[in-house]
């Protein structure tokens, strides 16, 4: 298989403006002759189908959730990047395109990055203009602020809820077209399989999360905007619906899966508790802007805080060791996620962790309320601190908070072209679901981005292109593809069902979170990759031979869910470890402990590993293939990231 | 149903009657209250009785009259289309609850301290209104004229110790009714303001417990301070 | 720390529901509530029987999934907390807790815990939005807003829209909801020109659904977990009484 990006030609600036040109229209009367299907109401599903919907195609959009509102878009705390230089501060477009290029450590698409740099300044615009209450100064102009080491402020906020604030602005475009009834919605609604006829996407097949119902749906094209997959660890900052189902079964029907070793762990999240934790909170990354990171000095004195002999007070100041300040002294506390998640657990590994588990690192606020007084800081960072308190019952105006990484975004994906398209024709990935536009690593306030990009002002234009040469001509749903399909679904269910077994199925995850915590999270290497292989086979086996789901297939089944999810973790976490075992080289949130600088610091290889690594499917099981997409860098020079 | 029965018919119509309505009824306390502080005047019951003759009479007073039933009586019917409508918005109801935390007693009961009201005014008009417009009491003659000795009536009836009874209760009740309702009829006709609904909120509790007061104190101080 | 769970089951839309009750053991009081929900769930499930029904799913306060009447209070005992921040620090060993689901003729009961609330997006396809076209909008700075009007707008847009303030009221009225949604957008220069047609629509709309009339009690923003306030109640009557007087709309 030929991996073709279909990246324009001409110069880089050129490109979007010019493809725009290219790409074939439908004309406004055949719209409505096209159907399209959305998978996923977050940022990139919710303003795709919305814009489908004012173009005149006809949509079906479908959530899991209970309403489109709800997906995990919401969650977003920090804010939303775009290039706009409303603050005079040298910003542009280039820049927004260099900081990205290079905080993905050189792996994602120069063409893609620079066209989302590009229409982020309109993505401002679209929301304000829906009302969406972005943060304002007192002249009624909007404010700014600097994100996660950016050296500008090109950071657009609303309050810590800027996630929710956006996607209300998505939702009610959506309700909008939902009213005109140009989109159907069907909440409630999990896809469990994806059809094809021809060898093009032509529909999906779905349940009925109240009913149990397994329906099928046709179009002339499907958009997958169903999210990341950081929930196979078991604890992560996703919501705990969030599941990989509808990309996983795509990807076995033939769609390629790209990057899939590439996490995010972000740095300042709540530490875990307890065995019985569901979840993982984060915290937003500008506490770092004021936050001093630090662990003691010795082993000993760790310990006997651990033990509860000391209290964190009683640490003197020449016994606290300011990591961060102290190896990054140009960006301190301000160093990218990876790099500041990497250090924290080293310094947790050598035994310095605070915290009854010893993993956890101070975040420290007293330097700050010195210099600031208590209310400058309560008012920058009042419900975070709010909280952080309701959480861990300890209040951080008193003592330093205790922060450790967990797992947040993941920036492999689908595989796409530039046009968002999988390799199955008529088949889309938009959002967190693609690879495409953040490399090996995410920064700050660029999720929204690309989400919203990719829905509002990508997707709109590029499938016009395919649909304009794609007949009208319907599928019907009574199509042999569908009835095989829904057939192949129904006995998943039914096996599922009929195990039996003894072990619950969070138990599985739980157990499959651990490896892949322990051997493919925040530092790998091949032998426990290899044996990460081995076990998560074993665990495969285990869970088809032994889970337990009760009830049936026709009733609100929540133990159903989660296992169909589940399964597919199951098998993701086996190619995860795959991609991250091929891998020679340590980039972004991919860190192979076989190839570090003295400095502990990743080191690339840019000659052997400057491509995208997309994997195909061959069967459960089986080794998967990998395709290669070559990345080409013809604007910017790949250097070594260095933040001291 | 055309734009006016509409709105109205809505549940934010309905309680735009409601509190218009209701401020009326307030405003008629008011006046009520004023007449009947001539009680107090020590002659005999002369005043009281020139007063109230007038408000029979009147044919202004007489035309408010009305408009004070149909106040009354729009009132009662969307309280009722309301309640019912409430009611029925929740056929289940909570095994356990504990509204207590979360609101004051007096909001969440105002159908049944307007019911308490309401069969006041039945006994209330029963005894006084019925007989003073439609004959049944004893004459009394003020500067050669001859009135219906109304005052007399009313100090016979407040020695009847469950008589007095009666009112002061129904006074607690419609202070307690008032004081949601007052400063609720402001919201429910969207006049609200930083600068003003503090000061609405305070009248509005002070105008409920002063005119209930001045209304109990008058069978109180009859049955207790006077004697025929 | 031990507890004694009374809780809400009901096989599904149509079926008779009723109280059951569970022993729960071993609990940590650093736990969420829903983390004491899920160890319920695992014994249960262990036993062969059917798990509890809840909806969650961010379990960070924002999505507004999670719901539950616990103890006789929406989210339960603790103010502006959903029930996924409340932690089981707030209970004492020994306890008794009920838990049911949110009640009103407009929120069906689906299953057990989780109820449909589709009527709150049925009432914003009715108006809650700013009828723009993705392109072709101004310049966002073109729209200056005074930072004031902007955080008072920002206040009512933070409605999570979990329902809360219609399974605290007494009429399970939508009317805070309903107003956090209309003056968000009444407030803001982006919302004036379908304001009228905003503000009637979407009025029109809570009353079909089924929900009771609001009475001013309070309980919805006592309850509600992200404050919004009754100050949105009245902004909405001022934008209905306007807006049905000077429409043109005759139906």
């Amino acid at each position: 298989m030929i991996l073709d990006s279909k990246i324009p030609e001409g110069n880089l600036a050129e490109k979007w403006d010019k493809h725009k040109f290219n790409v074939k229209l439908v004309n406004p009367a055949n719209k409505r002759k096209y159907d399209i299907i959305v998978v996923g109401t977050g940022l990139a599903g919710a303003s795709a189908a919305a814009t489908f919907g004012e173009l005149g195609y006809n949509v079906k959009a479908f959530c899991f959730q209970d309403s489109p509102r709800r997906a995990h878009s919401i969650a977003a705390q920090g804010g939303i990047n775009a290039a706009k230089n409303y603050q005079n501060d040298g910003d542009s477009i280039f820049r927004l395109f260099y900081d990205t290029i290079k905080g993905g450590d050189y792996r994602a698409r120069e063409a893609n990055v620079y066209r989302l740099a590009q229409v982020s300044v309109d993505i401002i615009d679209q929301c304000v203009a829906q009302g969406v209450p972005f943060a304002r100064e007192y002249g009624g102009l909007l404010a700014n602020r600097s994100f996660g080491g950016a050296q500008v402020s090109r950071t657009f906020y609303a309050r810590g809820q800027t996630g929710q604030q956006l996607l209300l602005g998505a939702y009610s475009a959506l309700n909008r077209q939902i009213a005109y009834g140009k989109v159907k919605m069907y909440p409630r609604t999990e896809m469990l399989d994806l059809v094809m006829v021809d060898g093009k996407a032509r529909g999906i097949v779905v349940r009925n999360l109240i009913t149990g119902k397994i329906e099928s749906h046709s179009a002339h094209a499907v958009v997958l905007a169903t999210g990341g997959y950081g929930n196979v660890f078991f604890l992560s900052t996703n919501a705990m619906g969030s599941n990989a189902t509808a990309a996983w079964r795509a990807h076995k029907k033939g769609a390629l899966f790209a990057n899939p070793c590439y996490t995010q762990i972000h740095p300042t999240c709540i530490p875990v508790s307890g065995g019985y934790q569901s979840k993982l909170t984060l915290m937003s990354e500008s506490l770092r802007n004021d936050g001093r990171v630090w662990v003691p000095k010795t082993v000993e004195l760790a310990q006997r805080l651990r033990k509860g002999e000391i209290t964190v007070n009683d640490i003197k100041e020449e016994d606290r060791d300011y990591y961060l300040e102290r190896k990054y002294p140009a960006f301190g506390n301000l160093v990218p996620r990876d790099v500041a998640s990497r250090n924290a657990k080293l310094v947790c590994d050598e035994g310095r962790g605070v915290g009854g588990s010893g993993l956890a690192v101070y975040l420290d606020f007293a330097d700050a309320i010195k210099r600031e007084g208590q209310p400058a800081i309560a008012a920058k960072y009042g419900n975070l601190f709010e909280m952080y308190a309701k959480i861990t019952d300890e209040n951080p105006y008193e003592r330093p908070m205790r922060i450790y990484p967990a797992v947040h975004y993941t920036m492999g994906g689908l595989w796409v072209d530039y046009n968002l398209m999988t390799n199955i024709p008529g088949l889309y990935a938009t959002g967190e679901c693609n690879f495409s536009d953040h490399g090996a690593n995410r920064l700050g306030a660029s999720a929204l981005m690309q989400g919203l990009a990719d829905g509002y002002f990508v997707i709109p234009y590029t499938i016009g292109d395919y649909l304009a040469k794609t007949p009208y001509d319907k599928v019907g749903t009574d199509h042999p593809a569908f009835k095989e399909a829904e057939a192949a679904v129904i006995a998943k269910n039914n096996q599922l069902l009929g195990i039996n077994g003894t072990r619950t199925v969070d138990d599985f995850h739980k157990a499959l979170g651990q490896i892949m915590w322990d051997y493919c999270g925040m530092a790998r290497n091949a032998e426990g990759l290899r044996f990460a292989k081995q076990e998560i086979r074993k665990l495969r086996d285990e869970f088809w031979r032994d889970v337990k789901v009760v009830g049936v297939n026709e009733e609100l089944n929540i133990t159903l869910e989660k296992a169909n999810r589940v399964a597919d973790f199951l098998e993701l976490g086996e190619l995860m470890v795959d991609d991250a075992l091929h891998r020679n080289e340590s980039c972004g949130g991919h860190f192979r402990e076989e190839y570090q600088t003295p400095e502990n610091e990743a080191l690339r290889d840019d000659e052997n590993f400057a491509y995208v690594a997309a994997w195909e499917f061959t069967g459960v099981g089986n080794d998967p293939v990998l395709h290669k997409e070559e990345l080409q860098f013809e604007n910017v020079k790949l250097t070594q990231r260095s933040y001291k | 149903m055309n734009w006016f029965t509409k709105t109205f018919s809505s549940t934010i119509g309905r309680k735009i009657i409601m509190s218009i309505t209701g401020l009326f009824l307030c405003s008629f306390l008011v006046v009520h209250l004023i007449g009947n502080l001539q009680l107090f005047k020590n002659d005999g019951g002369a005043a009281f009785n020139v007063y109230s003759h007038f408000m029979g009479t009147n044919p202004v007073i007489r035309t408010m009259e009305i408009v004070l039933l149909l106040g009354f009586l729009f009132h009662i019917y969307d309280a009722i289309v309301l309640t019912r409508r409430n009611k029925a918005a929740r056929p289940v109801g909570y095994a356990e609850n504990r509204p207590g935390e979360n609101s004051p007693w007096s909001s969440r009961n105002m159908g049944l301290l307007g019911t308490v009201i309401l069969v006041f005014l039945i006994i209330h008009l029963w005894n006084f209104f019925v007989p003073a417009r439609f004959g049944g009491l004893e004459g009394v003659v003020v500067e050669d004229v001859e009135y219906d000795n109304l005052y007399l009536r009313v100090v016979q009836s407040f020695q009847i110790w469950w008589y007095v009874a009666i009112y002061v209760l129904a006074m607690v009740a419609l202070a307690y009714h008032l004081i949601h309702g007052f400063q609720s009829a402001f919201q429910s006709l969207g006049l609200t303001h930083k600068k003003y609904t503090p000061f609405i909120q305070k009248f509005g509790y002070a105008f409920s417990v002063i005119v209930c007061l001045g209304f109990a104190i008058i069978p109180l101080y009859f049955f207790f301070f006077f004697e025929l | 720390m031990d507890l004694t769970l009374k809780v809400w089951r009901q096989k599904d839309k149509d079926a008779a529901g009723s109280m059951v009750t569970y022993p729960v053991k071993g609990i940590s009081p650093d736990m969420s509530f829903l983390e004491m929900l899920d160890v319920l769930n695992e014994d249960i499930l262990r036993r062969g029987e059917d798990p509890i029904a809840f909806d969650h799913d961010c379990r960070e306060g924002i999505c507004g999934m999670c719901s539950l009447f616990i103890n006789g209070r929406a989210h339960g005992p603790e103010r502006g907390t959903t029930t996924c921040q409340l932690h089981m620090r707030h209970f004492n060993d020994g306890d008794t807790i009920t838990i049911e689901p949110w009640r009103a003729a407009a929120f069906p009961v689906h299953k057990d815990l989780v109820v449909d609330r589709s009527a709150f997006d049925r009432i914003q396809q009715a108006g809650g939005y700013v009828s723009v076209n993705t392109g072709g909008v101004p310049d966002a700075n073109a729209i200056p807003i005074p930072k004031s009007i902007a955080d008072k707008a920002f206040d009512a847009a933070t409605c999570i829209q979990c329902g809360a303030c219609v399974a605290a009221c007494k009429n399970a009225s939508a009317m805070l909801f309903v107003s956090a949604k209309v003056s968000q957008l009444a407030m803001l220069p982006q919302g004036k020109a379908e304001r009228k047609t905003r503000a009637e629509n979407m009025v029109a709309q809570m009353d079909i659904e089924g929900f009771g009339a609001c009475t001013n009690i309070g309980s919805c923003a006592a309850e509600c977990p992200v404050g919004i306030s009754l100050e949105n109640i009245a902004m909405l009557r001022r934008e209905y009484i306007s807006a049905t007087a000077t429409s043109e709309n005759l139906a």
